[in-house]
Protein backbone atom coordinates (compact mmCIF):
# COMPACT_ATOMS: atom_id res chain seq x y z
CA UNK A 1 0.00 0.00 0.00
CA UNK A 2 2.83 2.36 0.85
CA UNK A 3 4.44 1.55 -2.45
CA UNK A 4 1.20 2.24 -4.28
CA UNK A 5 1.09 5.70 -2.73
CA UNK A 6 4.62 6.26 -4.00
CA UNK A 7 3.42 5.36 -7.47
CA UNK A 8 0.55 7.82 -7.05
CA UNK A 9 3.02 10.54 -6.08
CA UNK A 10 5.22 9.76 -9.08
CA UNK A 11 2.30 9.97 -11.48
CA UNK A 12 1.14 13.19 -9.95
CA UNK A 13 4.58 14.68 -10.40
CA UNK A 14 4.84 13.36 -13.95
CA UNK A 15 1.47 14.67 -14.97
CA UNK A 16 2.05 18.05 -13.38
CA UNK A 17 4.93 18.47 -15.80
CA UNK A 18 2.35 19.23 -18.42
CA UNK A 19 -0.07 21.41 -16.53
CA UNK A 20 -1.90 22.89 -19.48
CA UNK A 21 -2.45 19.55 -21.08
CA UNK A 22 -3.61 18.14 -17.76
CA UNK A 23 -6.21 20.80 -17.11
CA UNK A 24 -7.44 20.75 -20.68
CA UNK A 25 -7.94 16.99 -20.49
CA UNK A 26 -9.79 17.33 -17.19
CA UNK A 27 -12.00 20.01 -18.70
CA UNK A 28 -12.53 17.91 -21.82
CA UNK A 29 -13.56 14.90 -19.77
CA UNK A 30 -15.87 17.07 -17.74
CA UNK A 31 -17.58 18.46 -20.79
CA UNK A 32 -17.72 15.26 -22.82
CA UNK A 33 -19.56 13.34 -20.13
CA UNK A 34 -22.15 16.11 -20.22
CA UNK A 35 -23.52 14.48 -23.34
CA UNK A 36 -24.80 11.58 -21.24
CA UNK A 37 -26.41 14.01 -18.86
CA UNK A 38 -28.01 16.01 -21.65
CA UNK A 39 -29.28 12.84 -23.29
CA UNK A 40 -31.02 11.88 -20.08
CA UNK A 41 -32.32 15.39 -19.60
CA UNK A 42 -33.96 15.68 -23.02
CA UNK A 43 -35.43 12.21 -22.98
CA UNK A 44 -36.87 12.59 -19.53
CA UNK A 45 -38.11 16.05 -20.36
CA UNK A 46 -40.21 14.44 -23.06
CA UNK A 47 -41.31 11.22 -21.38
CA UNK A 48 -41.11 12.17 -17.67
CA UNK A 49 -40.39 8.64 -16.64
CA UNK A 50 -38.47 5.61 -17.87
CA UNK A 51 -39.74 2.17 -16.99
CA UNK A 52 -41.38 3.61 -13.92
CA UNK A 53 -38.37 5.56 -12.73
CA UNK A 54 -38.47 9.29 -12.32
CA UNK A 55 -36.01 11.80 -13.74
CA UNK A 56 -34.07 12.25 -10.53
CA UNK A 57 -33.90 8.50 -9.96
CA UNK A 58 -32.43 8.04 -13.41
CA UNK A 59 -29.98 10.82 -12.65
CA UNK A 60 -28.94 9.04 -9.48
CA UNK A 61 -28.37 5.95 -11.54
CA UNK A 62 -26.24 7.92 -13.97
CA UNK A 63 -24.22 9.49 -11.19
CA UNK A 64 -23.47 6.11 -9.58
CA UNK A 65 -22.31 4.55 -12.82
CA UNK A 66 -20.37 7.59 -13.96
CA UNK A 67 -18.56 7.75 -10.68
CA UNK A 68 -17.88 4.03 -10.55
CA UNK A 69 -16.55 4.10 -14.09
CA UNK A 70 -14.31 7.11 -13.61
CA UNK A 71 -12.91 5.68 -10.38
CA UNK A 72 -12.09 2.43 -12.15
CA UNK A 73 -10.62 4.25 -15.12
CA UNK A 74 -8.48 6.47 -12.94
CA UNK A 75 -6.96 3.75 -10.79
CA UNK A 76 -7.21 0.57 -12.82
CA UNK A 77 -6.06 2.22 -16.01
CA UNK A 78 -2.97 -0.03 -16.00
CA UNK A 79 -5.18 -2.98 -16.87
CA UNK A 80 -7.15 -0.96 -19.39
CA UNK A 81 -3.90 -0.04 -21.16
CA UNK A 82 -2.46 -3.49 -20.67
CA UNK A 83 -1.92 -4.31 -24.33
CA UNK A 84 0.39 -1.29 -24.55
CA UNK A 85 2.18 -2.34 -21.38
CA UNK A 86 2.86 -5.74 -22.90
CA UNK A 87 3.77 -4.39 -26.32
CA UNK A 88 6.35 -1.88 -25.15
CA UNK A 89 8.06 -4.32 -22.82
CA UNK A 90 7.01 -2.59 -19.63
CA UNK A 91 5.65 -5.86 -18.41
CA UNK A 92 9.07 -7.50 -18.73
CA UNK A 93 10.33 -4.83 -16.40
CA UNK A 94 7.51 -5.55 -13.98
CA UNK A 95 8.47 -9.22 -13.99
CA UNK A 96 12.04 -8.48 -12.89
CA UNK A 97 10.93 -6.47 -9.88
CA UNK A 98 10.45 -8.22 -6.56
CA UNK A 99 6.88 -7.03 -6.09
CA UNK A 100 3.41 -8.24 -6.75
CA UNK A 101 2.58 -8.00 -10.46
CA UNK A 102 -0.92 -6.69 -9.89
CA UNK A 103 0.28 -3.86 -7.70
CA UNK A 104 2.86 -2.91 -10.28
CA UNK A 105 0.37 -2.96 -13.15
CA UNK A 106 -1.94 -0.75 -11.09
CA UNK A 107 0.99 1.54 -10.43
CA UNK A 108 2.03 1.64 -14.06
CA UNK A 109 -0.83 3.92 -15.07
CA UNK A 110 -2.75 6.28 -12.86
CA UNK A 111 -4.61 8.97 -14.73
CA UNK A 112 -5.62 11.92 -12.70
CA UNK A 113 -7.07 13.59 -15.74
CA UNK A 114 -10.01 11.19 -15.37
CA UNK A 115 -10.93 13.35 -12.41
CA UNK A 116 -12.96 15.43 -14.87
CA UNK A 117 -15.53 12.71 -15.17
CA UNK A 118 -15.47 12.12 -11.45
CA UNK A 119 -16.12 15.80 -10.88
CA UNK A 120 -19.05 15.66 -13.21
CA UNK A 121 -20.42 12.60 -11.40
CA UNK A 122 -20.15 14.50 -8.11
CA UNK A 123 -22.09 17.41 -9.59
CA UNK A 124 -24.84 15.09 -10.77
CA UNK A 125 -24.90 13.47 -7.35
CA UNK A 126 -25.22 16.83 -5.68
CA UNK A 127 -28.08 17.62 -7.96
CA UNK A 128 -29.88 14.27 -7.90
CA UNK A 129 -29.65 13.19 -4.27
CA UNK A 130 -31.75 15.98 -2.74
CA UNK A 131 -34.34 15.69 -5.52
CA UNK A 132 -34.59 11.91 -5.60
CA UNK A 133 -37.34 11.82 -3.02
CA UNK A 134 -35.66 8.95 -1.22
CA UNK A 135 -36.54 8.77 2.44
CA UNK A 136 -33.06 8.31 3.82
CA UNK A 137 -32.21 6.00 6.66
CA UNK A 138 -28.91 4.56 7.81
CA UNK A 139 -29.11 1.47 5.60
CA UNK A 140 -29.93 3.47 2.50
CA UNK A 141 -27.22 6.02 3.21
CA UNK A 142 -24.71 3.20 3.43
CA UNK A 143 -26.02 1.57 0.30
CA UNK A 144 -25.30 4.50 -2.00
CA UNK A 145 -21.52 4.58 -1.53
CA UNK A 146 -21.52 0.78 -1.63
CA UNK A 147 -23.13 0.95 -5.08
CA UNK A 148 -20.38 3.27 -6.28
CA UNK A 149 -17.60 1.13 -4.88
CA UNK A 150 -19.09 -2.12 -6.14
CA UNK A 151 -19.61 -0.52 -9.54
CA UNK A 152 -15.96 0.51 -9.64
CA UNK A 153 -15.10 -3.10 -8.74
CA UNK A 154 -17.15 -4.47 -11.62
CA UNK A 155 -15.62 -2.08 -14.13
CA UNK A 156 -12.17 -2.85 -12.72
CA UNK A 157 -12.97 -6.54 -13.16
CA UNK A 158 -13.86 -5.92 -16.80
CA UNK A 159 -10.58 -4.12 -17.38
CA UNK A 160 -8.72 -6.98 -15.76
CA UNK A 161 -10.49 -9.57 -17.90
CA UNK A 162 -9.49 -7.52 -20.92
CA UNK A 163 -5.89 -7.55 -19.67
CA UNK A 164 -6.01 -11.29 -19.05
CA UNK A 165 -7.08 -11.87 -22.64
CA UNK A 166 -4.09 -9.80 -23.78
CA UNK A 167 -1.82 -12.53 -22.45
CA UNK A 168 -3.26 -14.85 -25.05
CA UNK A 169 -3.58 -12.46 -27.94
CA UNK A 170 -0.85 -9.86 -27.18
CA UNK A 171 -2.96 -7.41 -29.15
CA UNK A 172 -5.80 -5.72 -27.35
CA UNK A 173 -9.26 -7.02 -27.91
CA UNK A 174 -11.47 -4.04 -28.47
CA UNK A 175 -14.63 -6.07 -28.21
CA UNK A 176 -14.42 -5.94 -24.45
CA UNK A 177 -15.24 -2.25 -24.75
CA UNK A 178 -18.78 -3.34 -25.53
CA UNK A 179 -18.98 -4.28 -21.88
CA UNK A 180 -17.00 -1.40 -20.41
CA UNK A 181 -18.05 1.65 -22.43
CA UNK A 182 -21.21 -0.08 -23.58
CA UNK A 183 -22.03 -1.10 -20.02
CA UNK A 184 -21.56 2.46 -18.90
CA UNK A 185 -23.93 3.74 -21.57
CA UNK A 186 -26.52 1.06 -20.86
CA UNK A 187 -26.43 1.78 -17.18
CA UNK A 188 -27.40 5.38 -17.68
CA UNK A 189 -30.93 4.11 -17.19
CA UNK A 190 -32.13 1.47 -14.75
CA UNK A 191 -31.42 -1.77 -16.55
CA UNK A 192 -34.98 -3.06 -16.31
CA UNK A 193 -36.15 -0.73 -19.08
CA UNK A 194 -34.30 -2.76 -21.72
CA UNK A 195 -36.33 -5.85 -21.02
CA UNK A 196 -35.90 -9.15 -19.33
CA UNK A 197 -33.03 -10.55 -21.40
CA UNK A 198 -30.70 -7.61 -21.10
CA UNK A 199 -31.39 -7.48 -17.39
CA UNK A 200 -30.51 -11.15 -17.04
CA UNK A 201 -27.32 -10.63 -18.99
CA UNK A 202 -26.27 -7.77 -16.74
CA UNK A 203 -27.19 -9.78 -13.68
CA UNK A 204 -25.50 -13.06 -14.40
CA UNK A 205 -22.66 -12.34 -16.81
CA UNK A 206 -21.56 -8.78 -16.33
CA UNK A 207 -23.04 -8.03 -12.92
CA UNK A 208 -23.71 -4.36 -13.46
CA UNK A 209 -27.37 -4.74 -12.57
CA UNK A 210 -26.28 -5.83 -9.12
CA UNK A 211 -24.75 -2.43 -8.45
CA UNK A 212 -27.43 -0.43 -10.18
CA UNK A 213 -30.91 -1.83 -10.73
CA UNK A 214 -31.46 -4.04 -7.67
CA UNK A 215 -30.05 -1.68 -5.04
CA UNK A 216 -31.94 1.15 -6.69
CA UNK A 217 -35.15 -0.78 -6.05
CA UNK A 218 -34.26 -0.90 -2.41
CA UNK A 219 -33.09 2.68 -2.31
CA UNK A 220 -36.30 4.05 -3.75
CA UNK A 221 -38.42 1.89 -1.51
CA UNK A 222 -39.79 -0.23 -4.36
CA UNK A 223 -38.43 -3.30 -2.65
CA UNK A 224 -37.84 -4.22 0.95
CA UNK A 225 -35.94 -7.33 0.02
CA UNK A 226 -32.61 -7.31 1.85
CA UNK A 227 -31.09 -9.37 -0.97
CA UNK A 228 -31.50 -6.39 -3.24
CA UNK A 229 -29.61 -4.25 -0.79
CA UNK A 230 -26.79 -6.75 -0.58
CA UNK A 231 -26.52 -7.25 -4.33
CA UNK A 232 -23.58 -4.81 -4.68
CA UNK A 233 -21.61 -6.86 -2.19
CA UNK A 234 -22.15 -9.90 -4.38
CA UNK A 235 -21.05 -7.91 -7.43
CA UNK A 236 -17.73 -7.29 -5.73
CA UNK A 237 -16.98 -10.99 -6.19
CA UNK A 238 -16.56 -10.24 -9.87
CA UNK A 239 -13.20 -8.67 -9.10
CA UNK A 240 -11.47 -11.66 -7.47
CA UNK A 241 -12.84 -13.88 -10.24
CA UNK A 242 -11.34 -11.68 -12.91
CA UNK A 243 -8.05 -11.56 -11.02
CA UNK A 244 -8.07 -15.33 -11.02
CA UNK A 245 -8.39 -15.30 -14.78
CA UNK A 246 -5.54 -12.83 -14.95
CA UNK A 247 -3.35 -15.17 -12.93
CA UNK A 248 -4.09 -17.95 -15.38
CA UNK A 249 -3.13 -15.61 -18.21
CA UNK A 250 0.08 -14.65 -16.49
CA UNK A 251 1.31 -18.20 -16.81
CA UNK A 252 0.90 -17.90 -20.55
CA UNK A 253 2.94 -14.76 -20.80
CA UNK A 254 5.10 -14.78 -23.92
CA UNK A 255 6.85 -11.43 -23.83
CA UNK A 256 7.61 -9.56 -27.03
CA UNK A 257 10.85 -9.35 -28.96
CA UNK A 258 13.33 -6.58 -28.38
CA UNK B 1 25.97 -19.83 -10.08
CA UNK B 2 23.69 -20.03 -13.08
CA UNK B 3 22.85 -23.36 -14.57
CA UNK B 4 20.65 -24.15 -17.55
CA UNK B 5 19.88 -27.71 -18.51
CA UNK B 6 18.09 -28.71 -21.70
CA UNK B 7 15.96 -25.61 -21.88
CA UNK B 8 13.42 -25.51 -24.71
CA UNK B 9 11.03 -22.77 -25.65
CA UNK B 10 8.67 -22.62 -28.57
CA UNK B 11 6.60 -19.66 -29.66
CA UNK B 12 3.52 -19.85 -31.78
CA UNK B 13 3.63 -17.11 -34.35
CA UNK B 14 0.64 -16.17 -36.42
CA UNK B 15 1.60 -15.58 -40.00
CA UNK B 16 -0.21 -14.08 -42.88
CA UNK B 17 0.74 -12.61 -46.20
CA UNK B 18 0.64 -8.93 -46.93
CA UNK B 19 -2.48 -7.26 -48.27
CA UNK B 20 -5.95 -6.35 -47.15
CA UNK B 21 -7.53 -9.56 -48.35
CA UNK B 22 -5.09 -11.64 -46.39
CA UNK B 23 -5.61 -9.47 -43.34
CA UNK B 24 -9.34 -10.12 -43.48
CA UNK B 25 -8.77 -13.79 -43.98
CA UNK B 26 -6.53 -13.86 -40.93
CA UNK B 27 -9.39 -12.57 -38.83
CA UNK B 28 -11.29 -15.77 -39.37
CA UNK B 29 -8.64 -18.30 -40.05
CA UNK B 30 -5.14 -18.08 -38.76
CA UNK B 31 -2.14 -20.03 -39.72
CA UNK B 32 0.39 -20.58 -37.03
CA UNK B 33 3.97 -21.59 -37.29
CA UNK B 34 5.94 -22.98 -34.44
CA UNK B 35 9.16 -21.13 -33.92
CA UNK B 36 11.59 -22.89 -31.70
CA UNK B 37 13.33 -20.01 -29.99
CA UNK B 38 15.47 -22.16 -27.73
CA UNK B 39 16.38 -25.76 -28.29
CA UNK B 40 18.17 -27.79 -25.72
CA UNK B 41 20.14 -24.94 -24.27
CA UNK B 42 22.58 -26.04 -21.56
CA UNK B 43 25.38 -24.08 -20.01
CA UNK B 44 26.53 -22.87 -16.66
CA UNK B 45 28.10 -19.66 -15.49
CA UNK B 46 30.15 -19.52 -12.31
CA UNK B 47 29.96 -16.71 -9.77
CA UNK B 48 31.94 -13.66 -10.76
CA UNK B 49 32.26 -14.71 -14.37
CA UNK B 50 31.71 -12.34 -17.25
CA UNK B 51 30.13 -13.95 -20.27
CA UNK B 52 29.47 -12.49 -23.70
CA UNK B 53 26.41 -13.91 -25.35
CA UNK B 54 26.48 -13.43 -29.08
CA UNK B 55 24.46 -14.46 -32.06
CA UNK B 56 22.60 -12.86 -34.94
CA UNK B 57 19.21 -11.20 -34.52
CA UNK B 58 16.48 -13.61 -33.59
CA UNK B 59 18.90 -16.31 -32.50
CA UNK B 60 17.42 -16.56 -29.01
CA UNK B 61 19.69 -14.33 -26.99
CA UNK B 62 16.95 -12.23 -25.45
CA UNK B 63 14.79 -15.29 -24.86
CA UNK B 64 17.58 -16.90 -22.87
CA UNK B 65 18.02 -13.74 -20.83
CA UNK B 66 14.28 -13.67 -20.25
CA UNK B 67 14.28 -17.25 -19.04
CA UNK B 68 17.19 -16.58 -16.70
CA UNK B 69 15.59 -13.44 -15.34
CA UNK B 70 12.24 -15.09 -14.70
CA UNK B 71 10.21 -13.30 -17.36
CA UNK B 72 9.62 -16.35 -19.51
CA UNK B 73 8.76 -19.87 -18.50
CA UNK B 74 10.42 -22.42 -20.76
CA UNK B 75 8.46 -25.36 -22.16
CA UNK B 76 10.88 -27.85 -20.70
CA UNK B 77 14.25 -27.98 -19.06
CA UNK B 78 15.68 -26.64 -15.86
CA UNK B 79 17.19 -23.36 -14.93
CA UNK B 80 18.78 -22.79 -11.61
CA UNK B 81 20.12 -19.43 -10.50
CA UNK B 82 21.71 -19.47 -7.05
CA UNK B 83 19.57 -22.44 -6.13
CA UNK B 84 16.31 -20.87 -7.28
CA UNK B 85 14.18 -21.56 -10.31
CA UNK B 86 13.52 -18.06 -11.69
CA UNK B 87 9.92 -18.53 -12.80
CA UNK B 88 8.94 -20.40 -9.66
CA UNK B 89 10.42 -18.14 -7.00
CA UNK B 90 10.26 -15.00 -9.08
CA UNK B 91 10.18 -12.42 -6.31
CA UNK B 92 13.01 -13.93 -4.33
CA UNK B 93 15.07 -14.51 -7.44
CA UNK B 94 14.79 -11.02 -8.91
CA UNK B 95 16.05 -9.42 -5.71
CA UNK B 96 19.49 -10.61 -6.62
CA UNK B 97 19.55 -9.71 -10.28
CA UNK B 98 19.83 -6.47 -12.18
CA UNK B 99 18.58 -6.25 -15.74
CA UNK B 100 19.34 -3.59 -18.32
CA UNK B 101 17.42 -3.72 -21.57
CA UNK B 102 19.40 -1.48 -23.88
CA UNK B 103 16.39 -0.59 -25.95
CA UNK B 104 13.93 -0.03 -23.16
CA UNK B 105 14.09 2.46 -20.40
CA UNK B 106 13.19 1.82 -16.79
CA UNK B 107 13.45 5.48 -15.86
CA UNK B 108 10.36 7.61 -15.55
CA UNK B 109 10.24 9.85 -18.55
CA UNK B 110 9.04 13.08 -17.02
CA UNK B 111 10.57 13.20 -13.57
CA UNK B 112 14.18 13.73 -12.50
CA UNK B 113 16.28 10.56 -12.52
CA UNK B 114 16.76 10.69 -8.76
CA UNK B 115 12.98 10.31 -8.32
CA UNK B 116 13.08 7.10 -10.35
CA UNK B 117 15.92 5.92 -8.14
CA UNK B 118 13.89 6.64 -5.04
CA UNK B 119 10.96 4.65 -6.34
CA UNK B 120 13.35 1.77 -6.98
CA UNK B 121 14.56 2.09 -3.40
CA UNK B 122 10.99 1.51 -2.28
CA UNK B 123 10.35 -1.27 -4.76
CA UNK B 124 13.41 -3.20 -3.63
CA UNK B 125 13.06 -2.00 -0.02
CA UNK B 126 16.70 -0.96 0.05
CA UNK B 127 17.73 0.24 3.54
CA UNK B 128 18.36 3.97 3.36
CA UNK B 129 22.01 3.75 4.43
CA UNK B 130 22.80 1.22 1.71
CA UNK B 131 20.81 3.29 -0.76
CA UNK B 132 22.75 6.46 0.05
CA UNK B 133 26.03 4.64 -0.23
CA UNK B 134 25.14 3.05 -3.56
CA UNK B 135 23.83 6.24 -5.09
CA UNK B 136 26.95 8.13 -4.04
CA UNK B 137 29.22 5.44 -5.36
CA UNK B 138 27.40 5.00 -8.67
CA UNK B 139 27.18 8.77 -9.10
CA UNK B 140 30.91 9.02 -8.78
CA UNK B 141 31.79 6.05 -10.96
CA UNK B 142 29.37 6.89 -13.75
CA UNK B 143 29.67 10.67 -13.33
CA UNK B 144 25.97 11.18 -12.83
CA UNK B 145 26.07 14.16 -10.49
CA UNK B 146 24.69 16.59 -13.05
CA UNK B 147 22.22 14.13 -14.52
CA UNK B 148 20.35 13.10 -11.39
CA UNK B 149 18.22 16.23 -11.22
CA UNK B 150 17.37 16.16 -14.93
CA UNK B 151 14.18 14.53 -16.22
CA UNK B 152 15.00 11.38 -18.17
CA UNK B 153 13.44 12.74 -21.35
CA UNK B 154 16.10 15.46 -21.52
CA UNK B 155 19.06 13.09 -21.29
CA UNK B 156 21.10 12.01 -24.27
CA UNK B 157 21.19 8.31 -25.03
CA UNK B 158 24.64 7.90 -23.50
CA UNK B 159 23.67 9.78 -20.36
CA UNK B 160 20.49 7.80 -20.09
CA UNK B 161 22.27 4.50 -20.43
CA UNK B 162 24.60 5.41 -17.59
CA UNK B 163 21.56 6.19 -15.46
CA UNK B 164 19.89 2.92 -16.53
CA UNK B 165 22.90 0.93 -15.45
CA UNK B 166 23.03 2.76 -12.14
CA UNK B 167 19.30 2.11 -11.67
CA UNK B 168 19.73 -1.61 -12.10
CA UNK B 169 22.56 -1.76 -9.58
CA UNK B 170 20.98 0.19 -6.73
CA UNK B 171 19.99 -2.99 -4.92
CA UNK B 172 23.45 -4.60 -5.12
CA UNK B 173 22.52 -7.51 -7.36
CA UNK B 174 24.96 -10.38 -7.55
CA UNK B 175 24.08 -11.00 -11.19
CA UNK B 176 23.76 -8.40 -13.89
CA UNK B 177 22.08 -9.08 -17.22
CA UNK B 178 22.89 -6.57 -19.90
CA UNK B 179 20.88 -6.82 -23.09
CA UNK B 180 22.72 -4.73 -25.67
CA UNK B 181 23.93 -2.10 -23.23
CA UNK B 182 25.99 -0.12 -25.75
CA UNK B 183 23.47 -0.03 -28.56
CA UNK B 184 23.44 3.35 -30.25
CA UNK B 185 26.03 4.93 -27.96
CA UNK B 186 28.90 7.11 -29.16
CA UNK B 187 32.50 6.00 -28.68
CA UNK B 188 33.05 7.97 -25.47
CA UNK B 189 29.93 6.63 -23.78
CA UNK B 190 30.67 3.10 -24.93
CA UNK B 191 34.10 3.21 -23.38
CA UNK B 192 32.74 4.69 -20.15
CA UNK B 193 30.10 1.96 -19.91
CA UNK B 194 32.59 -0.80 -20.65
CA UNK B 195 35.06 0.49 -18.12
CA UNK B 196 32.41 0.63 -15.47
CA UNK B 197 31.12 -2.88 -16.14
CA UNK B 198 34.61 -4.27 -16.07
CA UNK B 199 35.41 -2.57 -12.77
CA UNK B 200 32.15 -3.74 -11.24
CA UNK B 201 32.89 -7.31 -12.22
CA UNK B 202 36.42 -7.15 -10.87
CA UNK B 203 35.76 -5.36 -7.61
CA UNK B 204 32.33 -6.63 -6.61
CA UNK B 205 32.62 -10.04 -8.25
CA UNK B 206 29.29 -9.34 -9.93
CA UNK B 207 28.42 -12.02 -12.45
CA UNK B 208 27.80 -10.32 -15.77
CA UNK B 209 25.98 -11.77 -18.74
CA UNK B 210 26.01 -9.49 -21.70
CA UNK B 211 24.42 -9.76 -25.10
CA UNK B 212 25.72 -7.56 -27.82
CA UNK B 213 26.34 -7.13 -31.49
CA UNK B 214 29.33 -4.94 -30.83
CA UNK B 215 32.42 -7.09 -31.01
CA UNK B 216 34.48 -4.43 -29.31
CA UNK B 217 32.28 -4.97 -26.27
CA UNK B 218 33.17 -8.62 -26.35
CA UNK B 219 36.84 -7.96 -26.90
CA UNK B 220 37.02 -5.37 -24.14
CA UNK B 221 34.91 -7.18 -21.58
CA UNK B 222 34.55 -10.89 -21.75
CA UNK B 223 36.89 -13.77 -21.58
CA UNK B 224 34.24 -16.30 -22.34
CA UNK B 225 31.78 -16.23 -25.18
CA UNK B 226 28.68 -18.23 -25.91
CA UNK B 227 27.53 -18.31 -29.50
CA UNK B 228 23.88 -19.00 -30.12
CA UNK B 229 22.26 -19.50 -33.47
CA UNK B 230 18.77 -20.72 -34.37
CA UNK B 231 18.11 -21.37 -30.74
CA UNK B 232 21.11 -23.62 -30.16
CA UNK B 233 24.36 -23.08 -28.36
CA UNK B 234 26.95 -23.52 -31.07
CA UNK B 235 30.07 -22.61 -29.25
CA UNK B 236 31.17 -22.10 -25.69
CA UNK B 237 34.73 -21.02 -25.19
CA UNK B 238 37.16 -18.24 -24.50
CA UNK B 239 37.79 -15.53 -27.01
CA UNK B 240 41.48 -16.42 -27.28
CA UNK B 241 40.65 -20.08 -27.88
CA UNK B 242 38.36 -19.02 -30.62
CA UNK B 243 40.98 -16.83 -32.15
CA UNK B 244 43.44 -19.70 -32.13
CA UNK B 245 40.95 -21.96 -33.72
CA UNK B 246 40.46 -19.50 -36.48
CA UNK B 247 44.07 -18.42 -36.67
CA UNK B 248 44.68 -20.21 -39.92
CA UNK B 249 43.47 -17.12 -41.67
CA UNK B 250 45.73 -14.08 -41.59
CA UNK B 251 45.09 -10.71 -43.04
CA UNK B 252 47.84 -9.17 -45.14
CA UNK B 253 47.84 -5.49 -45.99
CA UNK B 254 50.17 -4.38 -48.74
CA UNK B 255 51.08 -1.03 -50.21
CA UNK B 256 52.87 -1.27 -53.54
CA UNK B 257 54.21 1.00 -56.25
CA UNK B 258 54.31 -1.05 -59.46
CA UNK B 259 53.28 -4.39 -60.88
CA UNK B 260 50.14 -6.55 -61.02
CA UNK B 261 49.06 -9.51 -58.90
CA UNK B 262 49.21 -13.05 -60.12
CA UNK B 263 46.58 -15.39 -58.75
CA UNK B 264 48.02 -17.53 -56.02
CA UNK B 265 46.57 -20.58 -54.33
CA UNK B 266 45.62 -19.95 -50.70
CA UNK B 267 45.75 -16.20 -51.10
CA UNK B 268 42.53 -14.34 -51.62
CA UNK B 269 42.39 -10.75 -52.72
CA UNK B 270 39.77 -9.01 -50.58
CA UNK B 271 40.16 -5.38 -51.58
CA UNK B 272 42.32 -3.30 -53.85
CA UNK B 273 42.41 0.44 -54.25
CA UNK B 274 45.02 3.04 -55.20
CA UNK B 275 48.18 1.10 -54.59
CA UNK B 276 46.82 -0.65 -51.55
CA UNK B 277 45.63 -4.25 -51.36
CA UNK B 278 44.21 -6.52 -48.71
CA UNK B 279 44.62 -10.30 -48.79
CA UNK B 280 43.39 -13.19 -46.68
CA UNK B 281 45.97 -15.92 -46.41
CA UNK B 282 44.99 -19.49 -45.64
CA UNK B 283 48.06 -20.58 -43.70
CA UNK B 284 47.37 -24.27 -44.21
CA UNK B 285 47.78 -23.87 -47.93
CA UNK B 286 50.60 -21.38 -48.00
CA UNK B 287 52.77 -19.85 -45.26
CA UNK B 288 52.73 -16.15 -44.62
CA UNK B 289 56.33 -15.69 -45.75
CA UNK B 290 55.74 -17.87 -48.79
CA UNK B 291 52.81 -15.74 -49.78
CA UNK B 292 54.77 -12.53 -49.35
CA UNK B 293 57.65 -13.94 -51.37
CA UNK B 294 55.43 -14.94 -54.24
CA UNK B 295 53.65 -11.61 -54.22
CA UNK B 296 56.93 -9.71 -54.11
CA UNK B 297 58.07 -11.35 -57.34
CA UNK B 298 55.45 -9.45 -59.32
CA UNK B 299 55.04 -6.22 -57.43
CA UNK B 300 57.19 -3.69 -55.68
CA UNK B 301 56.07 -3.73 -52.03
CA UNK B 302 56.50 -0.44 -50.18
CA UNK B 303 54.77 -1.36 -46.93
CA UNK B 304 53.06 -4.36 -45.39
CA UNK B 305 51.35 -5.58 -42.23
CA UNK B 306 50.03 -8.96 -41.08
CA UNK B 307 47.13 -9.32 -38.63
CA UNK B 308 45.13 -12.11 -37.14
CA UNK B 309 41.39 -11.92 -37.70
CA UNK B 310 39.50 -9.40 -35.53
CA UNK B 311 36.67 -10.52 -33.29
CA UNK B 312 34.24 -9.12 -35.81
CA UNK B 313 35.62 -11.25 -38.61
CA UNK B 314 35.76 -14.22 -36.31
CA UNK B 315 32.08 -13.93 -35.66
CA UNK B 316 31.28 -13.54 -39.31
CA UNK B 317 33.30 -16.63 -40.07
CA UNK B 318 31.56 -18.47 -37.24
CA UNK B 319 28.15 -17.48 -38.55
CA UNK B 320 29.25 -18.77 -41.92
CA UNK B 321 30.65 -21.95 -40.50
CA UNK B 322 27.43 -22.78 -38.71
CA UNK B 323 25.34 -21.42 -41.54
CA UNK B 324 23.23 -19.16 -39.38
Amino acid sequence: MKLYLKYVAMHLRSQMQYKTSFFLTVAGQFISSFSALLGVYFLMDRFHQAGGFSYSEVLLCLAVILMAFSLAECFVRGFDAFSAIIANGEFDRIMVRPRNEILQVLGARIEFSRMGRLLQALCVFAYAVPRSGISWNAARACLLPLMVVAGAFVFAGLFIIYAALCFFTTEGLEFINIFTDGGREFCTYPLSIYGERILKFFTCIVPLALVQYYPLLYLTGRSENWQHALAPAAACLFLPLSLLLWRVGLRHYKSTGS
Amino acid sequence: MIELRHVNKTFRVAKRNAGMKEALKALVFREYTQVQALRDISFSVADGEMVGYIGPNGAGKSSTIKVMSGILTPDSGECCVDGLTPWKSRKQHVRNIGVVFGQRSQLWWDVPVIDSFELLRDIYSIPSSAYRRNVDELTELLSLSELLRTPARQLSLGQRMRCEIAASLLHDPGILFLDEPTIGLDAVSKIAVRKFIKARNRERKTTVILTTHDMQDIEALTERILLIGRGQILLDGSLSQLKQRNSRTKKLNISYSTGTFQPLEGVQLVAEFGGHAEFLIDTEVIGVSGAIQSLAQNIEITDLSVEGASAEELVVSLYKEFAI
